[in-house]
């Protein structure tokens, strides 16, 4: 049994929480009395249906206004994989749930209706996708049953959002559509009987296939921040020192060559441990403790990478960033940087330009507001160990926060 | 040596997700404290902590919040669970509260909802910067927008409407003094991952967790232990039944539920296939209405 996280992302009409609902209903894990308290409030509410947008509007401001206002994360599973879908909301904060949703998600799910076609939010969704670097996209083609199950329609949009797609060069992951309808339940979890014309995969079906081995995480250099410093001092184990992390990239050996960085001192890996044995592998994702065969300084914030391909450390570099907060971003303005597990003081030299995440042309600006992406000059106060974005998701992303309030208020993705 | 996985399957994913957020904790805050009440859920939260810090022990301090309605069974288990791992137990009384007057005891009315003043008074006493939480999200539609890091004012309050947004693996825990972060490391496990993971792991829970035998009535549906707190009244039949516990909360007002389930792989059998939340089945505090965990949550319940 594994895991696979998904993100979705829809406008308001386009039955998105209808299509969730449905996916939680018909894998059977919506549960008794969380059906009855939604068909209470439905009838309460005068719904002509049972709204299955109340399973996931948990707050009461968002049940009283009919509006979803945060990322809510649902749960199912099937008997062959575990589901954790993030619902991120069409309308306030867009952007920001969006990216919050994407940045951990290994699908995103971007809802088309069928009689709009792609539309803007379609663009806008896809482009957000492959900025975070999300690597598989669904397009779900919702609402099919309202234009007779029309092959001619549907394939008309895919070509349109091909056409976007490549129009834009847009370093789309795999894409699937599937033609469906939520409120029906058609291509969702059963086949609908009315498109023999389409032979791929169900929404469900999709969802239990898709390759979630992380290949390519597999496959790079090791990357391992170091989290936390192990040390029982205990009469046991009076010299055990080991360095406690998540293996971001790469496999990790005992005895594998690797260099401390920023300082840049190099040794080997003398063991792996964990509380359930010691290790011979460590794989990407793994939370694991490190001892190295020398007596180097290392600390939290430094990493441990592969000492044949290991990044160097920089002071100034080149992001793109979401800017998350009401008080635009302005060139010189004093910021903390949370990357992996250091956190350094920063100034933002520069603010290159804004996207426009619906043509992805790149416009210059003095300022970034609130939900806007762009492209920042980024000074450190102590170099920070980077990988481009593009190939590492871990290595290559951090948080802004404000250092007088604590808010988060951007993240950063880092130039390739 | 331990052989290489090839793949890591959802319960190493979920796993190595809490133990990287409790090591977060651990680096980044002075004074962290694990709530643990002998349930569960704090269970499995007390194991996660052990993996990530061992061979150490402990960096911080495990705090339950008594709220004097406990079943004896469950004191006992938490106790003995901290003396194994050498870790300090700081017990919070209600019933300090209430002799204090901090708060009132409605007569016959539930105990949770007073928690709150004493979790605060807990975390202000200990001068906690950081608290770990066994709350899950898929336990209930508020928690299902919680953060791993729960910002907290001086009050102890939470503002659903102003979170932090929360973004791939990276946690911000950054806090003035007497505000304080709740951190929730098994936010992403439902209620069937615990218990696979129980059974995976073999991790001892009290035996009321597994069917038994046991004296119960009827009340709102659910099915009350006869224990000193929860007293049958006067129409409500006493029955022998086999049950078992799906949460171990205040006595007074967790229900049992009929089930044959005995062993850990038939439990995750039960959940795999019950139809109906833990909360729904046993928990009359949450029944009180659609928003009663929102607004507990909001004064800094749990």
């Amino acid at each position: 049994m594994d895991l696979l996280r998904f993100a979705t992302a829809g406008s308001v009409d386009d039955g998105k929480s209808t299509l969730i609902g449905r996916l939680l209903y018909d894998s059977k894990s919506v549960f008794q009395d969380q059906l009855e308290s939604v068909e209470r409030t439905s009838a309460d509410r005068g719904d002509d249906y049972t709204n299955l947008a109340l399973l996931t509007d948990g707050l009461r401001a968002e049940r009283e206004q009919g509006i979803t206002i945060d990322v809510a994360y649902r749960y199912f599973s099937t008997p062959v994989r575990s589901f954790i879908v993030a619902d991120t909301p069409g309308h306030v904060q867009y952007t920001r749930n969006m990216v919050t949703g994407a940045s951990t998600a290994d699908l995103a799910l971007v809802l088309v209706d069928a009689r709009k076609g792609v539309i803007e939010q379609t663009r806008r969704h896809a482009s957000l996708s492959a900025l975070l670097r999300v690597p598989h996209l669904v397009l779900a083609v919702n609402k099919m049953d309202l234009v007779g199950w029309d092959q001619a329609v549907f394939d008309g949009i895919v070509a349109d959002f091909t056409q976007f797609a490549s129009d834009l060069s847009l370093d789309l992951p795999r894409v699937t559509a599937i033609p469906l309808s939520a409120l029906h339940g058609g291509n969702v979890v059963e086949r609908a009987a009315e498109t023999p014309w389409y032979t791929g995969p169900t929404l469900l079906e999709h969802l239990e296939q898709v390759d979630v081995v992380r290949d390519e995480a597999h496959a790079r250099s090791a990357r391992f921040p170091v989290q936390y410093v192990i040390r029982p001092m205990s009469t046991e184990r009076p010299d055990y020192r080991g360095y406690a992390g998540t293996l971001s990239a790469g496999r990790l050996r005992p005895g594998d060559a690797v260099v401390v960085l920023p300082s840049g001192r190099t040794t080997t890996v003398a063991g792996i441990d964990t509380f359930d044995g010691e290790l011979d592998e460590a794989l990407p994702g793994q939370a694991v403790t490190v001892r190295l065969a020398d007596e180097v300084d290392v600390s939290r914030g430094d990493l441990l990478a592969a000492a044949d391909d290991a990044p160097t450390p920089v002071s100034t570099f080149a992001a793109t960033v979401c800017w998350m907060t009401d008080a635009p971003l302005v060139p010189g303005r004093r910021l903390l940087v949370k990357h992996t597990t250091r956190t350094v003081k920063a100034i933002v030299t520069e603010v290159q330009d804004r996207l426009d995440v619906t043509t992805l042309a790149h416009e210059p600006v003095p300022s970034l507001q609130l939900n806007d992406i762009g492209r920042v000059t980024v000074r450190s106060a102590s170099p920070l160990v980077l990988d481009p974005y593009v190939v590492d998701r871990r290595t290559g992303a951090f948080i802004l926060i404000d250092e007088a309030s604590g808010a988060t208020v951007g993240a950063g993705m880092v130039a390739g | 040596m331990t052989a290489t996985k090839a793949q890591l399957d959802q319960l190493d994913v979920l796993e190595a997700e809490a133990v990287h957020v409790m090591r977060e904790v651990a680096a980044e805050f002075e004074r962290p404290a694990l709530l643990f009440s002998g349930g569960k859920d704090s269970i499995v939260m007390l194991r996660l902590a052990e993996k990530a810090f061992w061979p150490a022990r402990l960096p911080f301090p495990l705090v339950h919040v008594d709220t004097g309605h406990n079943f004896d069974e469950v004191l006992a288990f938490r106790d003995q669970r901290a003396e194994e791992l050498q870790a300090r137990l700081v017990v919070a009384k209600v019933q300090d509260d209430i002799d204090a007057g901090r708060v009132v005891e409605v007569p016959g009315g539930l105990r949770n909802p007073l928690q709150t003043t004493t979790l605060l008074r807990a975390i202000e006493e200990g001068r906690y910067d950081a608290v770990f939480g066994g709350a899950r999200r898929d336990e209930e539609k508020a928690r299902a927008k919680e953060r791993f890091f729960s910002f907290r004012d001086a009050f102890g309050q939470w503002d659903p409407k102003n979170q932090r947004p929360e973004l791939w693996d990276l946690y911000n825990g950054r806090h003035n003094p007497g505000e304080h972060i709740r951190v929730f490391p098994l936010s992403n496990w439902t209620e069937l991952d615990v218990w696979r993971y129980i059974a995976r792991e073999g991790i001892e829970v009290p035996s009321l967790y597994y069917a038994h035998e046991r004296e119960v009535f009827e009340r709102d549906g659910m099915l009350l232990g006869v224990t000193p707190v929860s007293q049958p009244r006067e129409g409500e039949t006493v029955t022998t039944r086999t049950v078992r516990y799906r949460t171990v909360g205040d006595a007074s007002c967790t229900g049992a539920v009929a089930s044959p389930a005995a062993t850990p792989l038939e439990v995750v059998e039960e959940v795999a296939t019950t139809r109906i939340t833990e909360r729904g089945a046993t928990r009359a505090d949450d029944r009180a209405s659609e928003a009663a965990m929102e607004d507990r949550k909001k004064e800094g319940y749990f």
